[in-house]
Order: structure tokens, then sequence, then C-alpha cells
């Protein structure tokens, strides 16, 4: 049966235009599923409390806290890595046997179960370093977890970057550095900022590298060496062990909450950037 | 008009991997003049201009053979400074690419990267540089708004000021009028007279036209090769050599 070149491109319209409505519908559902059933439980006392009986009652605040430590600390560590790995890829090495290598690497690493990066974190900082469950320990293995997404992102975002500009700099007596900060990286941030942004959801979101490599503990933590629980293990251990299904939902909104804070108020950054220049 | 050669040019070479654009030409330039190189597309007019910046050391897989005096100077000799060279001889590309920034930072960039920090010193160069360029009545009320705002012959002639602001000695341009209209084209023209009662300038022109309205001299270049080259006046109403006269009356190009 042949079907005429008019009716194929109704059947292809409709069928795309189904599926984005499939996904759409299925995100939206997911979302509201969470806030309905969580936000009730959010007041300010599950916000500004430390859990108690196990996080039967009491807040949430010091899973808060332990999540925000970790999480900078993982950023922290991986921009500049991630950051100065793109623009030595990009801008100081001539593409070869090196940056194939490199890139192979990232690309790997980038693929691998965040479990494994959990047992790497445990073996290496936890034990090898003496690092113990300890939001330092935590937030270096996450650091390496989004390592590999901040190095892609920043690259492409390196690359978009007009070839021309470069020109222009060393044309008006830019030396390489002055090149790199003057004309690249300003048109490359927005990019940057981007892949950092993903990587911080990341962070927020994981559990199975955080509870191998930051432990647990309930406790308020003191110090980058305290033991800590993230919100995103604690929700994990509050539906898993069947302590209260109405604070993991409270939790998990809260998180959802947080990213979707992050995410609108790194935009709103970037187009007030992106607008200085155009 | 100085008589002096502000820059020699001595039987250069130019090779792109196996590919020769430059076969041995040899030319001088004088203090005070427009110069023309002309020619048909690739026959090697903008990389005399990248040659003489090193512009294109930018470039992987060149190779430059020759000498380029600048001032009597060899610049490919291993002590000139190179990001000095670029100030002393400034280049506007083809297609006028201001930075993403705003119209006092686009030209304000490079007196910033030789270390000029004071803002007094800084607002009068980018004054001085859009008067020269014929852009401040323009834009004197919007300097701190986006340059990728502006008008393409406005960004054009941005550009040229962006080469002004860093005091330099000798521009070059490269058809920069390719892509602009006849009035933007006219009105950087007139600037470029101007400005050569300070400066030495080069012009790759878009055209014979162009060439002939503006240039003191010309060099008639094809394949790589200089054809011929003199007072304009001369060139094109009597050139000596049949190609030159076969390209100017169009019968190729």
């Amino acid at each position: 049966m042949r079907i005429s070149p008019k009716k194929s491109q109704i059947i292809a319209k409709t069928l795309i235009w189904a599926v984005a409505v499939i996904v759409i519908l299925l995100l939206i559902f997911i979302m509201a599923y969470i806030l309905v059933k969580g936000l009730p439980t959010l007041s300010w006392q599950f916000l500004s409390e430390v859990p108690r009986d196990m996080g039967r009652s009491g807040g949430i605040l010091s899973t808060i806290v332990s999540t925000l430590l970790v999480t900078v600390v993982a950023v922290v560590v991986a921009t500049p890595l991630g950051v100065g790995t793109a623009f030595y890829l990009t801008e100081y090495t001539r593409e070869g046997r090196v940056t194939r290598i490199i890139r192979f690497c990232a690309g790997a690493l980038a693929a691998i179960p965040s479990i494994v990066y959990g047992l790497f974190g445990f073996i290496f900082f936890v034990i090898y370093l003496k690092l113990g469950w300890s939001v330092i320990s935590g937030g270096l293995t996450l650091g390496v977890m989004i390592l590999p997404t901040i190095i892609r992102t920043s690259e492409d975002a390196i690359r978009a970057v007009h070839p021309m500009y470069r020109d222009v700099s060393y044309s008006l007596g830019g030396t390489k550095w002055q090149t790199i900060v003057g004309a690249v990286a300003p048109s490359a941030l927005p990019g940057i900022i981007t892949g950092v942004i993903l990587g911080i959801g990341r962070c927020v979101a994981e559990t199975a590298a955080v509870i191998l490599t930051a432990g647990s503990a309930l406790r308020m933590p003191t110090s980058l060496f305290s033991p800590a629980r993230t919100m995103a293990v604690h929700f994990y251990i509050l539906a898993r062990e069947g302590i209260s299904m109405e604070r993991a939902y409270g939790t998990a909104a809260l998180l959802i909450v947080f990213i979707l804070i992050i995410n609108v108020a790194a935009n709103i950054l970037l187009n007030k950037f992106v607008a200085k220049g155009r | 008009m100085d008589n002096r050669a502000k820059i020699n040019i001595k039987n250069l070479n130019f090779y792109y991997h196996d590919h020769q654009a430059i076969k041995d030409v040899s030319l001088d330039i004088k203090y005070n003049e427009i110069y023309a190189i002309f020619g048909p597309a690739n026959s090697g007019t903008t990389t005399i201009l990248k040659a003489i910046n090193r512009m294109c050391d930018l470039i992987p897989g060149t190779r430059t053979e020759g000498e380029i005096l600048l001032d009597g100077k060899d610049i490919r000799s291993p002590d000139f400074n190179i990001t000095e060279l670029r100030r002393r001889v400034g280049i506007v590309f083809e297609e006028p690419v201001p930075l993403p920034m705003s119209i006092f930072d686009n030209i304000a960039y490079g007196p910033r990267m030789s270390g000029i920090k004071n803002k007094v010193v800084l607002a009068e160069r980018v004054e001085n540089s859009l008067r020269m360029a014929v852009l401040w009545d323009e834009v004197k009320d919007k300097l701190h708004s986006p340059a990728l705002r502006l008008s393409g012959g406005q960004q054009q002639r941005l550009c040229i000021a962006r080469i002004l602001a860093l005091e330099p000695e000798v521009i070059m341009l490269d058809r920069p009028c390719a892509a602009l209209d006849p009035i933007s084209t006219f009105q950087i023209e007139e600037s470029l007279k101007l400005l050569k009662e300070r400066f030495t300038i080069i012009i790759v022109p878009h055209n014979i036209q162009q060439a002939a309205r503006v240039a003191d001299r010309a060099g008639f270049m094809l394949m790589g090769t200089l054809v011929e080259e003199g007072d304009t006046d001369q060139m094109f109403v009597n050139p000596r050599e049949q190609k030159t006269s076969d390209y100017i009356t169009g019968r190729f190009g």
C-alpha cells in the first residue's frame, strides 16, 4: 500500500505531537503527584527543626544543610578542574592522541553508574585517605562524578564561540591568555554555567554515591569531616524502611522545589548576563 | 608624502601545506599612502595582509619565507614582539565582528590589553577613535549599549575605530566594504582619505573601482604573483601588463 506524501506528512505530524504530549503529561504528572503528596507536610517546623526519632517527627534541617554542604564541596572541586580541562582541550592543545584519550575517558566516566562512584569514593576517600564517612568524602566523590558533565558542556560551549572572536582579540594585540579571558570565556560562560547547574542537579539528587561516602547520620554536621545525611538519602531511607511515607514525600517535594529554584535563578542570571552583550 | 618605505616586503613566499599562496612577491609601502593590493579571489591578497602582522602564524600548517621589514626591522626575527607588532599594524577584517560587549568596551579592548587602566585616558581614546572613524556622532549617546545592535556599516566603522584606538602606525583593511551598501562604503572611503594623513594604509578592495577611488598606489596580484604595481593614476589608465589590462577591463575576473 502506498501512502500519499500528504497523508504521510499528517501521520508523522500527529505521531510527533502525540509523543511530545505524552512526555510532557508524564513529567507534569510525576511532579504534580509528588508535590500534592508532599507539600502538605511542609511547614516551618519541618524546615527548621532537626529530625527526631529517626525522622518520624521533627524536621529535616540537618539534611538540608548536609545537601548544601556536600553540593558546595563537589561544585567547588569540580568546576575549576572541569572548566580548566575544557580550556586545555580546546585552546591549549591541537587535536591528537592526548585529546582523544582525555575525551574518551571523560565519556566513559560519564556513563559509569553512580553507585560505582560511591564504591570508589568509599575505598579511596573514606578508607584509604581516612576521611571517614563525611561531608568532604561525599563532596569529593560527587565532584569526581560530575566532572565529565562539566568538561563536556564547557568544551561544547567554548567550541561554539564565534571563531573570529579569537582572531579579533589577537589582532588587537591580545596574548593567548588575554584572548581566553577577554573574548572567549565571556561568550562561553552561559554554556559553562549550564553545565555546572546540571552538575548541581545531579549532586542534589544523588543517593547511591552519597550513602556510601557521607554516611547516613542524622545529626547536624558540624564540620566538613562530620558524617552527613543528604535529603535524597533521607527520603530514600524514610521510604525504604517504612519510617514515614508522608515525610519522604515532603522531603522529595522540597527537593523538587529546590531544583526548580536553582534552574529559574540560573536562567535569570544568564539572561541578564547575555543581555549585556546583545 | 614621505618617500621612505614604511614596509619592505622582499621575496615573500607563503605556503599553506603544499600549496604556495604567495610566489616571490617584493613590494614597498610608503609612509602615509593608501596602497591597494587587488586581484581576483584566491590571488594571495588577504594572505599578504595576514603575513604582515603575522596573523597567519595562528593557522596551522603554514610556512613563510622571505623578509618583511617594518621601519627596517625584520618582523619575523625572534626578538620582535608579536603583540606589539599587531598593535603597530592593525587589521580590519572583511566581516565586521564586534565582540559581544558594549561599543565602549569594544574600542577599549585593545588599549586595556596593552595595560591602560586609567578611565580618563580610555574615554579619551574611545572618543578620538570614534571621531576619526566618523562614527562618534551616531553612537555618542549609546556608548554602553551592545555593539552588536549597530548596523553593518556602523559595525565596520566600529572595527576601524577599534584599530585606531591602538594608536597604530599601519592600518590594513581586508575588503572592508564587501558587505556594505554604497552609502556606508562612501563614508568609510572618506574616512580613509582623512586617516592617511596620520597612518599608512593598506587596503584589499572588494572591487577595482574602489582601488581606483581611494588608493595612491596599487599592486595587482594574480595566482600568488605580483603582476604589476605602480601609481593608481597610471595603472588604471595605462597598465603596462596585458594581464592587468585584461583584468581591469573585465575580460576575466
